[in-house]
């Protein structure tokens, strides 16, 4: 098991300086550069423009610069952010949690209510359980997440009003950031209504996010179940005269989760990529959205760091699901 | 009383292009400690009979019987909890293919236990003596350590093992063998049947044998049934089928044998056993068969008495003047 780890870890270093490659050259392929974007209309004068350029190293060939940044990062510093002048990876620590509560809030929401739908449709399949389930994920997942979280808004929020339109918690409340996550710490504020707050705030954008792996797993669910319904040993299971339930929650199940959870790991990937559309339409103040205005303001550090950083969750998360696939599927154990 | 007694059992699946009889008027009584074969080729309705019999059939099939009792209780239409306590308890089966009929995610001792548990309420130190008495019953060696094993990591020689431990867990009356041996080695497969036999003995249980290998017929079971295309044609005591067969396809069966076989070439049966949408008039078999007229190729042959098989033919082979019908 050690060396499995150690082997998929030494898949990740050249994984590290790919991404590290692309985030450089991505952002500097933008037309406009920091400089002149925090000008704004009213300009700025060539020689103040090469003197900012100097400070900020952007006058110096591409490789020089690129080579600067990978030695930096080997050393733990990500740079700088050009807007606030605070450290990428500091920002990225402070906005972090709130990415993560949402985005454990949306796979926590997929995984509980996506495996037992898609149990149930391979169970009684063809039946208008299955076919409206079946429907409702094919559907979930085409439709594109601003629009379906768009919809969400006009309805819940806007027409009855039971949720707010953005942002965490409600601005009446305020108490430390202890573990940055808002259920949590509103928990332990003890404040009257805190947590009801904090709960309406994450309704809506973790139903949203939560849809496209929720219909991914869903489906998966269904076809790796009806697959291993299928095979000898649960007609085995059966032949020992067990109940129904058991044949399919302990025999069945098991065996169709190893395909799940792979489908699992690979939803992280989709979640952060959901993450930036849903932050930037509730105005949730988490990495997705802190992304969404580096791009717009052109801050080359922070647009790399959070590529990086973001690159970094995913890997590891995925490196986390191989080593669990391991525990489920005694046929992958090490010997 | 007889253990088993199945009369007229008919199997239909409903598919895509309308019903198709699987099984059609399966008559069988087993008597308490007795061997019964069942032979005929891949598509004869074998497995899905005894299949029926255990409820182990989807949805889509539908069983009909004027009689199916098992130790005089009526099995048709018998509640699922009910049969739960029979099946896999008084009433065990093993399959054709051990290595895929074991859970790969769960241990060979998780697998046992869950038997004893469920059928014999035995607590956990009880299941684990008897799960290694079970393990060396099947000549298991170093029964302990196989307990932890999973499924993949044993040979399918130990997998049926395996599954025979498992079948006998709550000692059955009957155990249904389906081509228990296809699948392995033949230095395998005889020592998987000699171990059945000695368990069978040991217990006293009644077994059903599912095969379409006549040799192992004739080692082991005492009374035999000829299955084709669904159909019964021909029920005999082992002896007499093989010296005096009434039907031209248990004739034909024989003769295919490879010990049998005289001639430079093995004798083989042309053709292939019919399916839902080339059954032919009449006999079933006349397509195949050496014997067959005009008679046959028209008219659904009668079935013989006792004392020919009851033979589904026109024109039972062995039969002394005057006994045809």
């Amino acid at each position: 098991m050690f060396r499995f780890i150690l082997s998929r870890v030494g898949i990740l270093i050249p994984t590290f300086v790919g991404v590290a490659i692309v985030a450089f050259a991505f952002i500097r392929l933008l037309p406009g550069d920091p400089i002149l974007l925090m000008s704004g209309e009213r300009g700025i004068s060539p020689e103040r423009y090469a003197e900012l350029q100097t400070l900020l190293g952007y006058d110096r060939p591409l490789p020089l610069q690129f080579w600067d940044y990978l030695t930096g990062l080997l050393q733990g510093d990500f740079g700088n952010s050009v807007v606030t002048r605070r450290p990428v990876l500091e920002e990225f620590m402070t906005l972090f949690p709130a990415t993560l509560e949402l985005s454990l809030v949306a796979i926590t929401l997929a995984v509980f209510i996506g495996v037992p739908a898609g149990v149930l449709a391979a169970i009684k399949r063809g039946s208008w359980f299955d076919q409206i389930t079946m429907g409702a994920a094919l559907t979930g997942y085409s439709m594109p997440i601003f629009w379906w979280g768009l919809l969400l808004i006009i309805f819940f929020s806007g027409y009855l009003g039971w949720t707010p339109v953005s942002g965490r918690i409600s601005l009446l409340y305020y108490f430390p950031q202890t573990t940055g996550f808002m259920l949590i710490d509103s928990l332990i504020s003890g404040q009257e209504g805190a947590f009801r707050s904090a709960v309406s705030h994450l309704v809506l954008p973790g139903i949203v996010l939560a849809t496209i792996p929720l219909a991914v797993i869903a489906r998966q669910t269904r076809s790796a179940m009806l697959e291993v319904l299928g095979e000898d040993y649960v007609r085995t299971a059966r032949a020992k005269g067990l109940p129904a339930f058991r044949v399919v929650s302990v025999h069945a199940l098991r065996n169709a989760l190893i395909p799940v959870v792979t489908t699992i790991g690979l939803q992280v990937g989709v979640l952060m990529a959901g993450a930036i559309l849903t932050e930037t339409i509730f105005s949730w103040p988490g990495i997705g959205k802190w992304m969404v205005d580096s791009v717009f303001r052109r801050d080359y550090p922070v647009v790399q760091g959070g590529l990086l950083l973001i690159a970094m969750v995913v890997m590891v998360v995925n490196l986390a699901v191989d080593v669990l696939y391991g525990f489920i599927n005694p046929r992958v154990r090490a010997r | 009383m007889s253990l088993l007694t199945i009369k007229n059992l008919s199997v239909t699946f409903q598919t895509a292009s309308g019903p198709f009889k699987a099984v059609d008027g399966f008559n069988m009584t087993l008597q308490p400690g007795e061997i019964l074969g069942i032979v005929g080729e891949s598509g004869s309705g074998k497995s899905v009979a005894m299949l029926g019999l255990m409820g182990l059939l989807p949805p889509t099939a539908t069983v009909t019987a004027d009689e199916m009792s098992f130790e005089g209780r009526d099995m048709r239409g018998i509640g699922a909890r009910e049969r739960r306590r029979i099946v896999g308890a008084a009433m065990a089966m093993i399959f054709q293919e051990p290595m895929s009929s074991l859970n790969p995610c769960f241990t060979v001792g998780f697998q046992i236990k869950e038997s004893l548990r469920i059928h014999m309420k035995l607590d956990r130190k009880a299941r684990h003596r008897r799960a290694i008495e079970l393990l060396e019953a099947v000549g298991l060696p170093e029964p302990e350590r196989r307990l932890k094993a999973y499924p993949h990591q044993l040979s399918g020689g130990m997998s049926q093992r395996v599954m025979i431990a498992m079948a006998t867990a709550c000692r059955p009356k009957l155990l249904i063998a389906d081509e228990p041996t296809t699948a392995l080695d033949v230095t395998i497969q005889a020592q998987i049947l000699d171990l059945l036999v000695d368990l069978q003995k040991d217990h006293g249980m009644a077994m059903i044998l599912i095969t379409h290998d006549m040799g192992v017929v004739a080692e082991t079971a005492q009374r035999v049934i000829v299955q084709y295309a669904g159909q019964q044609v021909e029920a005999q005591g082992v002896e007499t089928l093989f010296t005096e067969p009434h039907h031209p396809y248990t004739a034909a069966l024989l003769s295919a044998m490879p010990e049998r076989a005289t001639g430079d070439r093995l004798p083989t049966i042309p053709g292939v056993v019919p399916g839902q949408g080339d059954r032919p008039n009449g006999c079933l078999f006349n397509p195949r068969c050496p014997k067959a007229d005009a008679l046959c190729r028209t008219v659904v042959p009668p079935r013989q008495d006792e004392t020919l098989g009851r033979a589904l033919c026109h024109y039972p082979l062995n039969a002394r003047i005057g006994e045809a019908a």
